[in-house]
């Protein structure tokens, strides 16, 4: 960085948020700099204070955060000293913003065009007609067809991507000098994040704008970033070109975070490298199943073959109710779908949003009633039986992990109690001193300490819950386990540490496993075979390995071009697993 | 993240300790009128459960009552008594024990009504929320319509029902209890709302389809996992319900419909004493005419402190 200083500057940044606890410093000594017509990427993890920068840039600190050290310069000018009316004025006219959520960017009363010509208005000179003019050109530009028609609807007419897309024009609006995007793609689903981002980067190019995306995905780094900046606890760890960051770091932190990233092009046997940021601070032992409390009294034959097979599986809902049949409206969440899932196997199901493969696993798990199909699992059919009794045992061999971390676990009972609770319903322990000593060994089993048995979930991380989900999962005895997106809500390291949890597990246990996610790589590094979903059909079903060398249906080749390839990431210390021979 | 595995390494804290930690104790200790109103509350009902050894007197006791005491004023006044601080009602009881044992028939009534109200309220709406389908229809359609009717005519109606199928040997005796069933039932349909729109929130969370996958029965699932997560919001309008529950009673009583003048509450002793207001007797209705407001005002100031403290929007 040089000192003669670019189009935003950012020097020795401090802010602090002081709190009833004390006095939190969110960032400090942070120095960045942008040109004009550059991306600076600013990638970490949540809580690492990368939205916290882009906040002081353009004076939108949450109170009662404040700046308590540094400057920050636009052009040479310092403008964190301002008075607020003239940081409003910087703001929107010479700084533009792109939040992550499209749906709360835009008024929801108002027209696009009454937003847009509002705020060109308000910065720039021009009258109504010219303002509109300039509005249409704008979102032409954005590519948003049939500008001139459009402009006249409200923003509930547009769909997530091209609300995102209006959302752009409104920052360019104004012609801004600098733009902070903070997750601009978050929100979308992979095939629209990919043209946005091409979007953002020729217009930050074309129009010689200077850009700060913040964002957690290392995917979108590398498509496109100049410079990176790496944020670790509020401190940035490393500032280098995008090429040389994610080929060849330096510091420690971006090597284990770099390590953590799911290859998109190689299955690895565990994701190395994680210690750096481990924070359950266990190291789990491996588990010898024949004398462990999880491989004894299997109550059930080991089944050669199909665990669980899926036959047309048919499920809608009722998306508007009415007394007149022909007047009700459906959604076919499932059509038709059928599957199976042989013994020792983990099967990945692939899709984008709403494409119906949660509502798989609910109805495999018994949470919903399909309205056609059958569910055989170990022999008996699911779907068929009537009374509680008879689910149960097939219950105490099916369990699930959910997605959300933070309301899979009920706030008001104890880790202990949350564990202890199917050992109990399922009488698989006789007397309280064994309940007891088999949580604390479940506990201790997936990487945190026997003394979390009595505590709270608010106490605990995402990911640390995440293994407190596991261990209830593990509780019963499983011998097949629904994963429904269980790290899509985690950061990329903790995601790591929980998919090498399950792949151990998986390993130790010989559990079966069906594994959802919307995330190709993550499906790569731990399905054995896939299933592509889309609008509640299953489109192609195939082994790992062929779906992403040799994928057959149409809309898989789609879903796997708009993959971030990701080849510039470093490959230290990766060990990678020989595709296994089917 | 080592403040987290540091964090691992302590015991975990008591439910005290939790409990003085906490926002909701945080901001009580910032809220000046909070504690103002907590005093004053905790003094009210510490004086009445306390009455028999404060007060002077037993107004329930006929031989402590001298008709010839009766209707003097307080003792400030001229013709006032040293011995009856506040003065005497018009058959001769002193008026300071008179209220601290009524204020204690009041508040009892309110409490057991709130609670009577809270438990039905919940139960419906926790059953109604979960189960759904006719059942959650009909018990809602129930509370609407019962909603329909301002909440202290639905009260006057149960309680004439109730009294007139009562012989008339026992009405007086069971008059409190009367009055605590007509309150408690003309209550419960906000709760049962409340708990049902929480209920439909926590239901959807994925810790009870955890549940589900685990095969426990609906009847352990909504007892164990969501009661205790839809509770707070009914702790609010309990706290609110408590002050309206003691007007609705000291209404009742004001119109005769509520407990005898032989055991007295707030609302039976503004009654007696209005009949003498014009006559000069102030002080029978004016003493518990303003302990009643000082009290509902104080409950109403602590419900409305912990509906600000419990929603996350205006921390």
């Amino acid at each position: 960085m040089s000192d003669q200083g670019g189009l935003l500057d950012i020097k020795n940044l401090r802010v602090e948020f002081p709190t009833r606890r004390g006095l939190f410093t969110a960032v400090e000594h942070v120095n960045l700099t942008v040109q004009p017509g550059e991306i600076l990427g600013c990638v970490g993890e949540s809580g690492a204070g990368k939205s916290t920068i882009g906040n002081a840039v353009i004076g939108l600190l949450e109170p009662p955060g404040r700046m308590a050290e540094g400057e920050i310069d636009l052009k040479g000018q310092r403008i964190d000293a301002l008075p607020y009316e003239s940081i409003r004025e910087i703001r929107g006219r010479r700084i533009g913003m792109i939040f992550q959520d499209p749906l709360t960017s835009l008024n929801p009363l108002q027209t696009i065009e009454r937003q847009l010509v509002e705020t060109i208005t308000t910065h720039l000179p021009l009258s109504q007609d010219e303002a509109r003019k300039k509005a249409v050109g704008l979102l032409d530009r954005v590519g948003i067809a049939d500008a001139d028609i459009r402009i006249a609807q409200y923003p509930h007419q547009f769909s997530g991507g091209m609300r995102q897309r209006v959302v752009i024009a409104l920052a360019l609006c104004a012609d801004p000098e600098v733009i902070i995007a903070d997750e601009p793609t978050t929100a979308l689903d992979v095939s629209i994040q990919a043209q946005i981002l091409d979007l953002m980067r020729e217009l930050c190019r074309e129009r010689s704008v200077g850009m700060i995306i913040i964002t957690h995905d290392m995917g979108v780094i590398a498509d496109i970033t100049d410079r990176v900046a790496v944020m670790y606890r509020g401190h940035v760890v490393e500032t280098g070109p995008t090429n040389k960051i994610l080929g060849d770091p330096d510091h420690p932190y971006t090597r284990s975070l770099i390590s953590a990233v799911p290859r998109p092009d190689v299955r690895l046997k565990r994701f190395p490298l994680v210690e750096y940021i481990e924070s359950a601070g266990q190291t789990r032992a491996p588990l010898d199943i024949q004398n462990h409390w999880l491989g004894q009294a299997r109550d059930f034959d080991a089944t050669e073959g199909d665990l669980l097979r899926v036959e047309d599986l048919h499920m809608r809902f009722v998306t508007r109710n009415s007394l007149l049949p022909s007047a009700r409206r459906y959604l076919d969440a499932v059509d038709h779908v059928s599957f199976s899932i042989k013994q020792g196997e983990v099967f990945g199901l692939v899709g984008e949003s709403g494409s119906g493969k949660s509502t798989v696993a609910r109805v495999i798990a018994g949470l919903y009633r399909p309205n056609s199909g059958a569910v055989h699992f170990a022999g008996g059919e699911l779907t068929a039986l009537k009374s509680e009794k008879e689910k149960d045992v097939y219950r105490r061999q099916m369990q699930m992990i959910f997605q959300d971390p933070f309301s899979s676990l009920n706030p008001r009972m104890r880790v202990l109690d949350i564990v202890a609770e199917p050992i109990w319903f399922h009488k698989l322990a006789s007397s309280k001193a064994e309940v007891d000593e088999i949580v604390k060994d479940l506990l201790e089993h997936v990487g945190l300490g026997a003394e979390a048995a009595v505590r709270y979930p608010h106490e605990f991380s995402g990911g640390q819950r995440q293994r407190i989900s596991i261990a209830r999962a593990l509780a019963t005895r499983p011998r097949f386990l629904i994963c429904d997106e269980p790290t899509s809500a985690l950061d990329v390291s903790i995601q790591a540490q929980i998919l090498n949890l399950l792949k151990d597990l998986q390993e130790e246990l010989g559990l079966t496993m069906l594994f959802i996610s919307h995330d190709l790589p993550v499906i790569r590094q731990m399905c054995d075979r896939v299933g592509v979903m889309r609008y509640g059909k299953l489109c192609e079903v195939a082994p790992t390995e062929e779906i992403f060398t040799a994928p057959q249906h149409p809309y898989t080749q789609h879903l796997l071009d708009l993959m971030p390839k990701l080849q510039a990431l470093s490959h230290e210390g990766l060990e990678v697993e020989e595709p296994a021979i089917q | 993240m080592s403040e987290e595995s540091g964090k691992l390494q302590q015991a975990s804290p008591g439910l005290l300790a939790r409990a003085l930690d906490s926002d909701v104790y945080h901001s009580f200790r910032r809220s000046p009128l909070a504690i103002g109103a907590a005093i004053v509350t905790l003094a009210f009902i510490l004086a009445t459960i306390l009455a028999p050894l404060l007060a002077p007197y037993d107004p329930f006791d006929p031989s402590q009552i001298d008709l010839w005491d009766g209707k003097l004023p307080p003792f400030w006044e001229e013709g006032g008594d040293a011995r009856y601080l506040l003065g005497t009602d018009n058959q001769g009881r002193d008026m300071l024990s008179t209220l601290l044992y009524g204020g204690r028939i009041s508040l009892l009534v309110g409490f057991a009504a709130v609670l009577l109200g809270m438990t039905l309220g919940v139960a419906l709406g926790v059953i109604a929320g979960y189960v759904g389908g006719w059942f959650d229809a009909f018990v809602m359609r129930l509370a609407d319509v019962q909603l329909t009717i301002p909440g202290i005519l639905v009260a006057i109606l149960i309680n004439g029902i109730l009294r007139s199928v009562l012989p008339i040997e026992l009405r007086d005796e069971l008059a409190i209890y009367v009055v605590v069933l007509a309150i408690g039932l003309s209550d419960w349909p906000q709760f049962a709302r409340v708990t049902r729109a929480a209920t439909l929130v926590e239901a959807e969370r994925e810790y009870v389809q955890a549940a589900r996958v685990i095969g426990l029965r609906s009847g352990t699932i909504m007892v164990r996992h969501i009661l205790p997560n839809v509770l707070r919001p009914t702790l609010v309008l309990a706290t609110i319900g408590l002050a309206l529950a003691i007007i609705a009673e000291a209404t009742l009583s004001f119109l005769g419909q509520g407990v005898p003048p032989t055991t007295p509450s707030l609302g039976t002793l503004i009654r007696v004493g209005n009949e003498y207001l014009f006559s000069g007797l102030w002080w029978i209705t004016f003493f518990p005419a303003i302990a009643l407001v000082v009290l509902v005002l104080a409950v109403n100031l602590l419900g409305d402190w912990l509906r600000d403290a419990l929603n996350p929007k205006l921390r």
